[in-house]
């Protein structure tokens, strides 16, 4: 006579699954302490997460800054204030274009990448032998790897906000012709601290979670060449899914 | 050791970069830290009765086309006005010295910038010499409230909504 069905029903399954995210983050937690004790590891996997991820962003971030200006540039013309175009970019930037689609982007480049090695780790038993030989794989393969990106996040997408600043200087100052000066001293008038505050706490956040569907999915990877895809797909979508609703929340908590 | 070696290169320089953006974004962006261009022409004052939310940096325009830009707001507490200092390009140095400088807004939502009209002095302005005659921002509110209170006297709209342009004498 319990009150736990005997069965898994659909909302069980859910539950379930939220249930083990949650242990497994708790688990995660509890290892971060002695695994700082081999900052190599923790080293190699912010070089994985982040500095290799630095190309893509940079990449991206222009081309969100230039289309910003653009887009920006266009919509004031019409109120006649285009000196307002640095605000815009830079709120836009700080506040939600840089911490969401770094997150985006990190789950699809870096995200796969924990993913998928780690689900291959899982498919060879290669997490197995470690517990054999009494080195807990928690210790040494997730916790750096979750260390990593969530210390990579922040720095990403602040990269991004800034050479995405600097694609919508270009685009607005250089080709639309925006007074330079208006352009920076509108945007140091409007921009505050917690603006850049909010932006750094949601890519923390959005760094957390990412980091989190990618080690889980890898660690209960099903051992088959097609539970690796799976899983990895599944990281990709439950990550950009994630990113968004926690985004709103966040905003909505910020306003 | 060698893949060891650029593994740690890379990661500190990703990590650097990463805490310059972070830097850069929180002591550049909000409050006056970066100076575009720097100072490259010569500087000119001029006094204010108010300057509403001119910024350093705001354009100095003629005629509509920037000549300059604010180099630094400061307050006399003697006289209890705005010095302005405006660095105003070494291209234009045939600026007559009884011209006016006007505080305007850009459309309806732009910023604050200074506008010079010429005068028709044979001397110019030059590093250093003071715009005498200058009209302050106007403050929109108080544009209304004149507004009103000339409409409920029964004077009517016409006169109060006449635009205040600075015209030169």
């Amino acid at each position: 006579m319990s009150v736990v069905p005997a069965r898994d029903g659909p909302i069980t399954t859910i539950l379930r699954r939220i249930g083990a995210v949650v242990v497994f983050l708790a688990s995660i937690l509890a290892q971060c302490v002695p695994a700082l004790a081999r900052p190599r590891l923790i080293v190699h996997q912010i070089y994985n997460a982040g500095a290799r991820s630095l190309i893509i962003i940079m990449l991206c971030g222009l081309f969100v800054g230039m289309v910003l200006g653009l887009q920006g540039f266009d919509l004031l013309q019409r109120f006649g204030s285009e000196d307002a175009l640095g605000v815009a970019a830079a709120l836009g930037l700080l506040k939600e274009l840089g911490p969401v689609v770094t997150a985006l982007l990190f789950a699809g480049r870096a995200g796969t990448a924990l993913t998928s090695e780690i689900g291959l780790m899982r498919t060879t038993d290669q997490l197995t032998a470690m517990q054999m030989m009494a080195v807990d794989p928690m210790q040494r393969v997730v916790a750096p790897r979750f260390i990593g990106g969530v210390f990579a996040m922040p720095l990403l997408a602040a990269i991004f906000s800034l050479v995405g600043l600097f694609g919508a200087q270009l685009v607005g100052v250089q080709m639309m012709g925006v007074d330079a000066g208006a352009f920076w001293s509108q945007m140091q008038g409007a921009v505050r601290l917690d603006d850049v505050q909010e932006g750094f706490i949601k890519s923390l956040v959005f760094g957390t979670a990412c980091s989190l569907v990618a080690v889980y999915e890898g660690y209960h990877t099903e051992p088959t060449a097609a539970g690796v895809g799976l899983a990895t797909t599944r990281t990709v979508v439950t990550s950009s899914v994630l990113t968004l609703l926690l985004d709103y929340i966040l905003t909505a908590a910020f306003l | 050791m060698r893949p060891n070696r650029a593994l740690e290169i890379g990661t500190g320089l990703f990590v650097l970069l990463g805490f310059a953006a972070l830097l850069f974004l929180t002591t550049q962006l909000p409050g006056s830290g970066v100076q575009i261009g720097g100072a490259t022409g010569y500087a000119v004052s001029a006094r204010f009765d108010n300057v509403g939310d001119l910024k350093v940096g705001s354009p100095v325009t003629l005629a509509g086309v920037r000549i300059g830009r604010v180099a630094a707001i400061a307050f006399d507490p003697t006289d209890f006005k705005a010095v302005v200092t405006l660095d105003i390009d070494k291209r234009y140095d045939h600026i007559p010295d009884d011209s006016d400088a006007s505080i305007q807004t850009a459309g309806l939502l732009g910023g604050k910038y200074v506008g010079i009209g010429p005068g028709g002095s044979e001397t110019y302005l030059h590093a250093g010499s003071t715009i005498e005659f200058t009209q302050s921002a106007i403050v929109l509110e108080n544009l209304i409230n004149k507004f009103f209170a000339n409409f409920a006297s029964g004077r009517g709209a016409g006169s109060a909504s006449e635009p205040q342009e600075s015209t030169k004498p």
